[in-house]
C-alpha cells in the first residue's frame, strides 16, 4: 500500500494532522500521527468473516470479560446458588439474556416446548391443562420489567462487603417480555367457583426439582402478572425458565417462578418454604416481616464503580447509573459527589417505563479530587430511596432481603473506586 | 465545518430530532435529501412530544412551537377516538372462554396438586415417628444436613437456634423460625433430598419430619406424626411474623422532598470494602481480604475533600501489606508463624484451622503437613483433588507452596477460587503457620 503514496505527500498529511489537532482547544494533542489512521490496517485491507460463520452470534472476544460471575463461597453448591449480572459494563436499560443473572434452587433444567404442560386448578370452574402451543393462541402483550432478587445488596447489611457493583447490585435484569396476562388464563378456567375474589390467592409452582412455590394475592394476579414465553424478542433462556416463566412486575424475583407448571386458586396462602423460611425479613427484635413482595425504589451508579475506574484523568466524566422501583416509574434521581452533603438532579436517559430499569446520567467536569459518589432515586409515589442508616434504624441489621440503601463509592484521585460505608 | 447541525441536539431526544430537521431545512443545499427524511421523521415523532419536557431554556421558543404542533396532532387524534385507542391496547379479554386447553384429569390433579396448606389440608394419609425417621434421615439427609440436622459446611441447619432471632446473626432453623409444620412436610416431600426430589413416600416423609421435630426437642420419640396430628401442631415461632408494614413504618416517613444542599456538615468513610474481588478471564471471581483501613482517607464537607491523599490510600490487596511485614528481618520461627497468621486472613473466608476447625467452603486445614491431598471426610472435592487422593499424594512445604503460588495451574480444575500468593515470603510464612497446627 505504502508505495501508492509519494513520500512527500505523506509527510505533508502527517504534518497538517498534528497542527490541526494542536489547535483544537481542550482536545488531547497527538505527539505524532496515529498509525491506526496513517497505516492501512489489516481490517481495511483483507476481508472479514463471512455470513453464517456464527449462526447465533456471541459478543466479540474483546468483550469476553462482560459475563455473569458468581462468588463461590456464598453458597454450598452452584446448583442452589446465584450469580451476578455485569451491570458495571452494560449501558442503556435492556439486559441481554446471556449475561442476565441466574438464581436456581435445584439447577437450570432442560425442558422441550413439547413436554411443557401448565395446569390451572383449585377454586376454578373447570381445571385446565395447557400446552405451550395453547399459550401462543391467547392474545399477548409486551412489557419491559426489571426482575430483582430480594437478596440483591443483601451482603451489604453487614457493611461494605464486596468490591464491585456487579456483586453488590447485580442480582437484577431488565427484559422485554412477551406473554399472556395471567388474568386471561384464570378467566379461561373460570373464577366463578372462587366467589369473592378479594381474599383469594393463586399459588404458583415450577416444574424443577425445587418446585419453588409462592402464593400471590388475587389482586396482583389479575393486575399485571404475565405468563411469559419470550424475552428480548427471543425464546427465554434455559436458565431463566425456558419455555415459560412467570413475570410478577415490581415484585421480588423469587416469585417469578421459572418453568411454571401449576397455578392453583386458593382461599389461603400456602405458606411455602420460600415464603416463610426464606424471603421473610427478621427485624431487630426477632419478629419477621412476611409478604414483603414489592421491591422499593433503588438506584446505583454503575460507572465509575470499583470495576469501572476512571482511566482518563481530569475533565469530562460521564457518571452513569440505573434506577428502578417496584411501585411504578422513576421520576427523579439525584447524584452526590460528597457523600450526601450536596445533591444535584441527574438526567434520565429516557422517561422510565413503569417497574423497569431507568438509566440516568450526570455529566461532570471532574477536577481530579476524591469523591464520595452516591445516587438517590425517587419514584412516582414520592418515595425517596433511604440511606443505610435509615434502613437500619427501622429494621436493624438482621435482614437479608430488601436492602435498597443508597450506595457509596469512594473515588480517589487516581480514579479508582471502592465500596465504602460513610458516616 | 458547518455540517454537523448542533452538538446540543443529541441530548434532546425527540425534540432534538425535530429541531434537527428544522435546522436541516435552514441549511438547505447541504444534504437536502436528509433534511426531507428528517422532516418526515419529525412529523411521525410529534405524537410523542406531549410527554417531552423542555430541557434547555434558551430553546424555549422552538419547543413551544413544536409543542403547539404536537397539541394540534393530539387534538386530531382525539377526534378519532376509536382508531387511536386501539393502537396500544392491552390484550383483549373475553366474556366467555377462548376454548383453549383441555380439562385436567383426576389422576393428573392428584399427581401435581400435592401442596399442603397450613391447616393440614392437602396432607396424604400416613404416619411416622422419630425413631423410624432417624434411620431415614441418616441415610437420605445427613450427608448435607448432619446426623442431628445441625448442618454440614454451608448446607442448611435444620435444628437449634432457639432464642437467637433477635441476636446479631440469627440462626433460622425449622425449630427456631418456621411458623407452620405443614411447610416442612410440603417442602421435604416435594423438594428433598436435594438431587433426588420426589422420591419419599408419605410415611417416610412423616417419619423424617418427626425426626426433625425431635432434633429440635419439640416432640419425644414416641410421638406419632400423621395427617391427623400435623395440621394442629403448633410451632414455637408461629407468632413471630407480621404482615409487611413498610407502608406505615417506612413509606410515610421516607416520602418528603429530600434535602439538596448542606444536608450534613461533614462525611467520613467509616468502613472500606471487606473483600476486593478479582474477576479472572476464565470466569467466576476471587475474593481477597482488603487490608486497607479508612484512616488516611479525606473527610468531606460542602467544600469537597479535606485533602488529596497520596496514592497509598487506594484499596490494596492484603498480600502486599503482609509482605511488607514479612520482609523485615525475621528469621525466628515464631515471627514467621506470626507473619503466616496474617497471610491466613486471605484464607479465612473459606478455611478454618485450629481446635475444633470445621469445613467451610474449603476443607479444614489441621495437621496438613503429611496429610493426604483431598482426604477430609465429608468434604466434596473437585475431580482433580479426588484424583490426587487416589494417587496417595501428600502435602509438604514444597507441594503446598507450589499449589498456593498458582492454585489453578498446580491443580487444574480445582474449585478453590483463589488467585494465589505472589510473594515467596508469604508462601514460607503460610507453610510455617499451617505446620504449627499439628492436630
Ligand atoms: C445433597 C445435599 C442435600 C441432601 C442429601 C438433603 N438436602 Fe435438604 N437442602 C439442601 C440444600 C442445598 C438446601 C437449600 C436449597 C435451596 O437453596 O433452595 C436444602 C434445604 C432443606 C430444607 C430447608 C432449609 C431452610 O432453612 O429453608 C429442609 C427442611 C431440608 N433441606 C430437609 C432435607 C431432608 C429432610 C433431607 C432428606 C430427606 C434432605 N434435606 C436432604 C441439600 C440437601
Ligand atoms: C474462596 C475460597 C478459598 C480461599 C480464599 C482459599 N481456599 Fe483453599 N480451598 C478452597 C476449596 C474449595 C478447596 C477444595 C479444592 C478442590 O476440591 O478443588 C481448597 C483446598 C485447599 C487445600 C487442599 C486441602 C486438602 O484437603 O487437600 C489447601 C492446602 C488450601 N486450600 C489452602 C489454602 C490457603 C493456605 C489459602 C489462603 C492462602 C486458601 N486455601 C484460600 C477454597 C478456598
Amino acid at each position: 500500500m505504502d508505495e501508492m503514496h509519494k513520500p512527500s505527500r505523506r509527510a505533508f498529511l502527517r504534518g497538517s494532522a498534528a497542527v490541526a489537532a494542536g489547535t483544537v482547544a481542550g482536545a488531547a494533542s497527538a505527539q505524532s500521527a496515529d498509525p491506526l489512521i496513517t497505516d492501512v490496517q489489516d481490517w481495511a485491507s483483507i476481508t472479514g468473516a463471512g455470513v453464517d460463520e456464527t449462526p447465533y452470534g456471541m459478543p466479540i472476544e474483546y468483550e469476553s470479560h462482560v459475563v455473569r460471575r458468581n462468588v463461590e463461597w456464598l453458597t454450598a453448591s452452584p446448583i442452589s446458588s446465584i450469580n451476578f449480572t455485569p451491570i458495571h459494563a452494560l449501558e442503556g436499560t435492556i439486559t441481554p439474556q446471556g449475561c442476565a443473572f441466574e438464581r436456581h434452587h435445584s439447577g437450570a433444567i432442560e425442558m422441550k416446548k413439547d413436554d411443557y404442560r401448565l395446569m390451572i386448578n383449585g377454586l376454578v370452574d373447570k381445571p385446565l391443562v395447557f400446552t405451550y402451543a395453547d399459550l401462543e393462541r391467547f392474545p399477548r402483550e409486551n412489557h419491559v420489567y426489571f426482575c430483582e432478587c430480594a437478596a440483591n445488596t443483601g451482603m451489604e447489611w453487614a457493611g461494605a462487603q464486596l468490591n464491585g457493583v456487579q456483586f453488590t447490585h447485580g442480582m437484577i435484569h431488565n427484559m422485554e417480555y412477551t406473554g399472556v396476562p395471567l388474568r386471561a388464563l384464570l378467566n379461561e378456567a373460570g373464577l366463578g367457583a372462587a366467589g369473592d375474589l378479594r381474599d383469594k390467592w393463586v399459588y404458583v409452582e415450577g416444574a424443577d426439582a425445587s418446585s419453588n412455590g409462592r402464593s400471590i394475592p388475587m389482586e396482583k394476579a389479575l393486575d399485571d402478572v404475565l405468563v411469559a414465553f419470550k424475552a428480548n424478542g427471543e425464546a427465554l433462556r434455559m436458565e431463566h425458565g425456558y419455555p415459560v416463566r412467570l413475570v410478577v412486575p415490581g415484585w421480588e424475583g423469587n416469585m417469578w417462578v421459572k418453568w411454571i407448571r401449576r397455578i392453583e386458586v386458593s382461599d389461603t396462602p400456602t405458606e411455602s418454604r420460600e415464603e416463610t423460611s426464606k424471603y421473610t425479613d427478621v427485624l431487630e427484635d426477632g419478629i419477621a416481616r412476611k409478604w414483603t413482595w414489592v421491591m422499593d425504589a433503588k438506584s446505583v451508579i454503575t460507572s465509575p464503580s470499583p470495576q469501572m475506574p476512571i482511566e482518563h484523568g481530569k475533565g469530562p466524566l460521564v457518571i452513569s447509573g440505573l434506577a428502578w422501583s417496584g411501585h411504578g416509574q422513576i421520576t427523579r434521581v439525584d447524584v452526590s459527589k460528597d457523600g450526601g452533603i450536596t445533591w444535584e438532579t441527574a438526567r434520565l436517559g429516557k422517561q422510565g417505563d413503569t417497574k423497569a430499569l431507568t438509566r440516568f446520567y450526570h455529566d461532570i467536569n471532574w477536577d481530579g479530587a476524591p469523591m464520595l459518589l452516591q445516587a438517590r432515586a425517587m419514584d412516582e409515589t414520592g418515595y425517596v430511596q433511604p440511606t443505610k442508616e435509615q434502613l437500619r434504624d427501622v429494621r436493624g441489621e438482621n435482614s437479608v432481603y430488601h436492602n435498597n440503601c443508597i450506595q457509596t463509592w469512594y473515588v480517589n484521585a487516581e480514579g479508582i473506586a471502592e465500596n465504602v460505608e460513610v458516616s | 465545518m458547518s455540517k454537523s447541525p448542533n452538538i446540543l441536539l443529541p441530548a434532546l431526544g425527540v425534540t432534538g430530532i425535530v429541531l434537527g430537521g428544522a435546522y436541516g431545512t435552514m441549511t438547505r443545499g447541504y444534504k437536502a435529501d436528509e433534511a426531507e427524511i428528517a422532516r418526515a421523521h419529525a412529523q411521525a415523532a410529534q405524537a410523542q412530544l406531549v410527554e417531552q419536557r423542555a430541557m434547555a431554556s434558551d430553546l424555549k421558543t422552538q419547543i413551544a412551537m413544536v409543542q403547539d404542533t404536537a397539541k394540534a396532532k393530539i387534538a386530531e387524534l382525539e377526534a378519532r377516538p376509536a382508531a387511536s385507542a386501539s393502537l396500544t391496547a392491552p390484550a383483549p379479554e373475553r366474556e366467555g372462554a377462548f376454548g383453549l386447553g383441555r380439562e385436567a384429569l383426576v389422576e393428573e390433579l392428584a399427581a401435581w396438586d400435592v401442596d399442603v396448606l397450613p391447616d393440614g389440608r392437602g396432607l396424604p394419609i400416613g404416619t411416622g415417628n422419630a425413631l423410624d425417621g432417624e434411620e431415614l434421615f441418616a441415610d437420605r439427609c445427613a450427608a448435607c444436613h448432619g446426623d442431628f440436622a445441625e448442618g454440614v459446611d454451608n448446607w442448611p441447619v435444620l435444628a437449634g437456634g432457639f432464642n437467637t432471632l433477635a441476636d446479631e446473626d440469627p440462626v433460622k432453623t425449622v425449630g427456631s423460625y418456621w411458623p407452620h409444620l405443614s411447610t416442612v412436610y410440603d417442602y421435604v416431600y416435594r423438594s428433598m433430598p436435594f438431587g433426588e426430589a420426589g422420591t419419599l413416600s408419605p410415611d417416610e416423609t412423616y417419619a423424617i419430619v418427626a425426626y426433625i421435630l425431635y432434633s429440635n426437642d419439640l416432640i419425644d420419640d414416641e410421638f406419632e406424626l400423621s395427617n391427623k396430628t400435623l395440621g394442629s401442631f403448633e410451632m414455637p415461632n408461629k407468632d413471630g411474623f407480621v404482615i409487611d408494614d413498610r407502608p406505615e413504618a417506612e413509606y410515610a416517613a421516607w416520602s418528603a422532598e429530600p434535602c439538596m444542599s448542606n444536608c450534613k456538615d461533614e462525611v467520613t468513610v467509616t468502613m472500606r470494602s471487606v473483600f476486593l474481588v478479582n474477576t479472572p478471564e476464565d470466569g467466576g471471581s476471587e475474593s481477597v481480604i482488603n487490608d486497607a483501613t479508612p484512616e488516611g482517607l479525606p473527610s468531606f464537607t460542602a467544600a469537597g475533600a479535606s485533602f488529596i491523599p497520596e496514592a497509598e490510600a487506594q484499596p490494596k490487596a492484603a498480600e502486599e501489606v503482609a509482605a511488607v511485614a514479612a520482609e523485615e528481618p525475621v528469621n525466628e520461627a515464631a515471627e514467621l508463624i506470626a507473619a503466616g497468621d496474617k497471610v491466613f486472613k486471605k484464607c479465612k473466608a473459606c478455611h478454618a484451622v485450629g481446635a475444633g476447625a470445621k469445613n467451610k467452603s474449603g476443607p479444614q486445614l489441621n495437621a496438613l503437613m503429611g496429610r493426604k491431598m483431598g482426604s477430609i471426610e465429608g468434604f466434596k472435592y473437585s475431580k482433580v483433588f479426588k484424583a490426587a487422593a487416589e494417587k496417595g499424594r501428600t502435602w509438604d512445604a514444597t507441594s503446598l507452596s507450589e499449589f498456593l503460588a498458582k492454585p489453578k495451574a498446580y491443580m487444574k480444575g480445582t474449585k478453590m477460587s483463589f488467585s494465589g500468593l505472589k510473594k515467596d515470603s508469604d508462601l514460607e510464612a503460610i507453610s510455617a503457620y499451617l505446620a504449627s497446627f499439628s492436630e
